[in-house]
């Protein structure tokens, strides 16, 4: 690779999201299981929505412990108009997206003047109105009796109507979020993102209009989110308000922060991982501790998250990535670097 | 080139600068120098639309810019390395250049390629590590870099603050060799803020002594290496040391 052409600097490279896809779409031929491939679902979901929270979180800086309120802005918007209004479910989703983008901008302009700890609180802040309103604007979401008879989807006449199906709908969307995230951050707005993480100081030194940048990714991220939330009403066809509560935005946290919020592949690492220990939770807590109750799983997942800060910071991923290149040069069998040494050491100033 | 006229900045009821005044010509280094409190970074950060002025005013080629924000001062040909280099720790020196171009890439974008390898001409040493993230670089590499994402907004005016900070002697020599061959051969403007009154003199074309908001002394780098006031602030000969020799 050419070190000094801009048009190569970044893998752009699509043999990873392939090989990726290419496992998923073999899976479930693989494993035909209806349990497995719900758990593939729940993981699809989750990793739609943390990938728009690790470009917020990961790439600009910026918390938010109220997510799950977009999530559920989507799931309600969506079931609304498919159910109530007899809208088409696709129409609905945009419409969810189009809402949470506007919410988040409008909750965007006053929170985002706030940084560090007092940013987490408003989002929180925000996170537990939206729950409230789920709970009590009971015309429209059915209050905590739930919203009932969500329609499926179904494209041209194929109905997702069952979890094979979804199974390859969600994972679609999942794909295509990775590769739109991707070529984000190997963008322009990217570099102003990871610039605004770095140092705002900085970052407004070269140009950077921090606070537009701010606000687009955190409606980028409402809308993921938002996008997430209907296709996860679709699928349930039943939501209440219990399911986007502040827990649900903590959880949603603790995946990016597990999985790695430096990377756009973190998400999914950070979903499967906090999914899969889920159920193996539910099938072995009560085999150990018979008389645990349900909220067993909120102390292990801020067990793992305390462990996950202090022995790795930056998540899972970065271990992953290190793995998959260390397998690569040994199966490479590289020569030792001959170049090292040359550190010709070139002084980069006039030496008069 | 740059014309300040009287120029008040606040840090709410703090009154910093007090009426600053001087004219720039292209090409040209100017130092500020200063003690610590004197007002030096943020006569830079004013310049730069970090911080709006309440009184008086700056014109950048017969252009009013006062009250002009960063971006657009940015785009206009003026930038700032900020105080502490400011490297974003986990970005690539390949991405801090780029970041340097921000601005560009709507204007100019088909020159950005030729203005990346030109700086990285200008600092071979960066050449070598185009894809280390910005914290591993030593104080004098990130100096470099710092000065590299400058150049690369293609600045006509360059304002640097305490680039000498923390390094050693010979990197700082290197870091003013790099500034002079800046205003020579690409005829920028460079604003320089510094403690190291030495260094700054010796590379300065003009400079100015900045007291509590005003400027005190000002005249060419040669004059004001010759006042005995500065000598006997910065380099610490008395009057009675200068007379016997």
């Amino acid at each position: 690779m050419d070190r000094t052409d801009l048009k190569k600097i970044y893998n752009n490279s699509l043999a990873g999201p392939l090989i990726f896809a290419g496992v998923l779409f073999l899976l479930p031929f693989v494993v035909q299981s209806n349990y497995i491939l719900s758990i593939m679902i729940m993981i699809g979901f989750y990793a739609l929505l943390c990938n728009g929270l690790t470009l917020l979180m990961g790439y600009a800086g910026q918390i938010s412990l109220g997510h799950a309120a977009f999530y559920g802005i989507g799931a309600y918007m969506s079931a609304y108009l498919s159910a109530k209004m007899g809208l088409s479910p696709w129409l609905g989703m945009l419409a969810g997206m189009i809402l949470a983008a506007i919410i988040a901008y409008i909750v965007g302009i006053p929170i985002f003047k706030l940084k560090g700890h007092y940013l987490a609180l408003a989002t929180l802040g925000f996170g537990v109105i939206v729950y409230t309103a789920f709970k009590e604007l009971k015309d429209f979401t059915g209050g905590l009796n739930g919203f009932f008879g969500i329609p499926t989807i179904s494209l041209f006449g194929f109905e997702f109507n069952n979890d094979f199906r979804f199974y390859y709908l969600i994972w679609l969307f999942v794909i295509l979020g990775i590769l739109f995230s991707r070529n984000i951050i190997h963008s322009r707005i990217g570099r102003a993102l990871r610039s605004i993480e770095g140092s705002e100081v900085a970052s407004d030194a070269v140009g950077v209009n921090i606070m537009k940048y701010k606000l687009q990714v955190f409606m980028l991220s409402a809308m993921f989110a938002s996008l997430s939330g209907s296709l996860y009403a679709h699928y349930i066809t039943f939501i209440n308000p219990n399911l986007f509560d502040v827990m649900t935005s903590i959880y949603l946290l603790i995946m990016v922060v597990i999985g790695g919020a430096s990377s756009i592949w973190g998400s999914v690492i950070g979903a499967a991982v906090f999914v899969l220990l889920g159920e193996i939770l539910k099938s072995v807590v009560p085999l150990v501790f018979p008389n645990a109750g349900g909220e067993f799983e909120i102390v292990f997942f801020g067990l793992l998250l305390v462990v996950t800060l202090i022995y790795m910071p930056n998540g899972l991923s970065p271990q992953l990535e290190k793995l998959i290149a260390r397998f690569r040069r040994n199966k490479e069998l590289v020569p030792a670097p001959v170049a090292a040494g040359r550190d010709g050491v070139e002084s980069g100033g006039d030496q008069s | 080139m740059l014309k300040v006229d009287n120029l008040h900045t606040y840090h709410d009821y703090l009154h910093v600068l007090k009426g600053i005044h001087f004219e720039l010509n292209e090409g040209e280094i100017l130092a500020i120098l200063g003690s610590n409190g004197a007002g030096k970074s943020t006569l830079l950060g004013t310049l730069a639309g970090v911080y709006a002025p309440r009184e008086g005013n700056i014109t950048f080629k017969g252009e009013d810019i006062t009250q002009d924000g960063v971006q657009k001062v940015v785009s206009k040909g003026i930038c700032l390395v900020p105080e502490r280099r400011q490297i974003f720790n986990s970005i690539s020196v390949r991405d801090h250049l780029l970041l340097g171009a921000y601005h560009r890439y709507k204007r100019d974008k088909k020159t950005i390629q030729q203005d990346y390898e030109n700086v990285i001409e200008m600092f071979p040493r960066l050449k070598q590590m185009l894809d280390r993230p910005g914290g591993l670089l030593s104080g004098g590499e990130q100096q470099m870099l710092a000065i590299g994402r400058g150049l690369m907004a293609r600045p006509q005016v360059l304002m640097l603050d305490e680039p000498s900070l923390g390094l050693a002697p010979l990197i700082v020599r290197d870091i003013m060799g790099i500034l002079r061959r800046l205003c020579e051969e690409m005829g920028t403007t460079i604003i320089l803020v510094e403690q190291n009154v030495k260094a700054a003199l010796k590379v300065a074309d003009r400079a100015c002594v900045l007291a509590h908001g005003r400027i005190e002394i000002s005249g060419t780098a040669e004059e004001l290496m010759q006042d005995s006031s500065i000598q006997e602030a910065y380099f610490g000969k008395s009057k009675k040391a200068k007379k016997a020799t």
